[in-house]
């Protein structure tokens, strides 16, 4: 079982890798990386296609195991065998890029499902929250709606209600716009900005530059499985010391 | 039922020679109702085992224990690959003869009767194409949806029962309503062991009453129409599950 919060405390990163590898075969994807994560804090993963990112945010939830290294979330190790994983998911929510959802299953349904049959909560208390999600995420007269009849861009933000209802610490967003038209892409990223703004500690991986500067409180640049650099948006978008970032920014900016 | 239709017939047999002696006779009535009814539970027990045997064994399939894959690969060798009444005729037979016998006070009876024995062997060889069937709607289900779920907290257990069984259900309902038909008409080997269902209750009256074309016309227009219902409910079942907008 997962100890108890045991003696993690606000002052300690909420998130912290340290040293984490991974390889898959012969193939090293992630050779040490570092990151430690305050709770409220929103950090930007940034990077060229290949470098790891997706890899490093999925070993955060346990959904990829590390090699080597460790991840704590609230100071407890997600990769030891005798973890309880449902205590880590309820911490940690993960949104894809694909957005996932259940397709035999309405909107309203979606949201509810994991808090009814995960968490064996109240139907009633589920649904107020699932419904009061659904109005944040602008989605309220869409409940009955089935995911096939949706947008990418409605289904992505149906996809945040369902991780949200789970009333996770950390939200995980793995290149949650790549597979939007250019015209969806907003209302989503509004959807995360609003929940950064609310307090939500978010790690995202994207490719959304400018949003990536506006919304971080720190940003880091990954390339061929290391960190190569960090910092606050204004430095590295503004004087990237590394003649990678340099090199990587000139291209996507 | 029989007082009014039977006018009609007698006077055809008269008038025709046709004779379709279940419909004024009320002995032979009473076989042909036997018959169809014998036939309905007959296809319904197949039905279930097979989907039973479908279900297992595609869950046995994705077992982490190489024995029990290898143990569900022999059996849908073995039965897909053997004509069903060669089954059939081995377990009635072949296994009948070794199952013991029960005490009926005086004398015996085996304990398992040839519809018993039909029920287990046309069960078992609609179960071998079930598992695949089962197995390929499965494998279908994409596996970020099968992650979505485990990401939320879902057991490996709830991720079959909520996320992928419902969604392989649909995915491979086609298949599995050309294998329920399949199966229906297949059940007309069991006349093979004398178990009294429609085509054997027929063979039945044709023996007395010389009417084999009549009976014959019976039987084909039997199966037409029980089919007919079968895809019929199968179909609703299809438009029912069907999701709007996904997957056409």
């Amino acid at each position: 079982m997962m100890s108890p919060t045991g003696n993690w405390t606000v002052e300690q990163p909420i998130v912290a890798l340290h040293g984490v590898h991974k390889s898959f075969g012969s193939l090293e994807v992630l050779k040490g990386i570092d990151i430690d994560v305050m709770k409220g804090e929103v950090v930007c993963i940034i990077g060229p296609s290949g470098s790891g990112k997706s890899t490093l945010i999925r070993t955060i939830n346990g959904l990829t195991p590390v090699s080597k290294g460790s991840v704590k979330v609230e100071g407890i190790e997600v990769h030891d065998a005798k973890l309880d994983k449902l205590a880590l998911r309820r911490k940690v929510g993960i949104v894809f890029q694909q957005y996932n959802l259940f397709p035999h299953r309405t909107v309203l349904q979606n949201v509810m499902m994991a808090p009814l049959l995960v968490l064996r909560e109240n139907r009633t208390e589920v649904e107020e929250r699932a419904r009061a999600l659904l109005a944040k995420v602008k989605l309220k007269d869409k409940e009955n709606a089935y995911p096939a009849e949706l947008s990418g861009g409605q289904q992505q933000r149906v996809a945040i209600a369902r991780s949200l209802c789970m009333r996770p610490d950390v939200m995980l967003f793995d290149e949650v716009t790549a597979a939007l038209d250019p015209e969806t892409v907003k209302e989503v990223l509004v959807t995360i900005r609003d929940l950064a703004m609310d307090g939500m500690t978010c790690m995202l991986v994207t490719h959304e530059m400018g949003f990536a500067r506006e919304i971080s409180d720190r940003v880091y640049f990954t390339d061929a499985g290391r960190i190569v650099e960090s910092g606050p948006p204004s430095q590295i978008f503004e004087t990237p010391q590394d003649p990678r970032t340099q090199e990587f920014l000139s291209k996507v900016l | 039922m029989l007082d009014l239709i039977a006018p009609f017939f007698e006077r055809l047999y008269d008038t025709t020679g046709l004779n379709f002696s279940p419909f004024y006779n009320s002995y032979d009535w009473g076989r042909l109702v036997e018959g169809m009814w014998v036939s309905v539970k007959l296809i319904t027990a197949i039905i279930a085992v097979s989907l039973v045997i479908g279900v297992i064994g595609a869950g046995a399939q994705t077992s982490r224990l190489r024995i029990i894959r290898w143990m569900v690969s022999a059996y849908i060798e073995i039965f897909r690959n053997t004509p069903p009444i060669v089954q059939l005729l081995f377990f009635y037979f072949g296994l009948g003869a070794i199952t013991p016998q029960v005490d009926m006070g005086g004398w015996y009876e085996p304990a398992i009767g040839s519809f018993g024995w039909a029920v287990i062997a046309i069960g078992i060889f609609g179960g071998s194409y079930n598992v695949e069937i089962f197995r390929s709607g499965i494998e279908a289900v994409p596996a970020s949806t099968k992650e979505a779920a485990e990401s939320l907290g879902f057991s490996g257990f709830k991720i079959f029962v909520y996320v992928t069984f419902p969604l392989a259900l649909r995915i491979c309902l086609p298949a599995l309503t050309n294998n329920i038909v399949s199966l229906a008409k297949t059940s007309s080997l069991a006349y093979v062991i004398a178990v009294p269902e429609i085509t054997y209750s027929l063979s039945g009256i044709w023996s007395d009453s010389v009417n084999v074309p009549e009976m014959m016309l019976l039987l084909f227009g039997y199966y037409i129409v029980l089919i007919a219902i079968i895809a019929r409910i199968m179909t609703m079942i299809e438009r029912k599950i069907a999701l709007p907008g996904y997957g056409q």
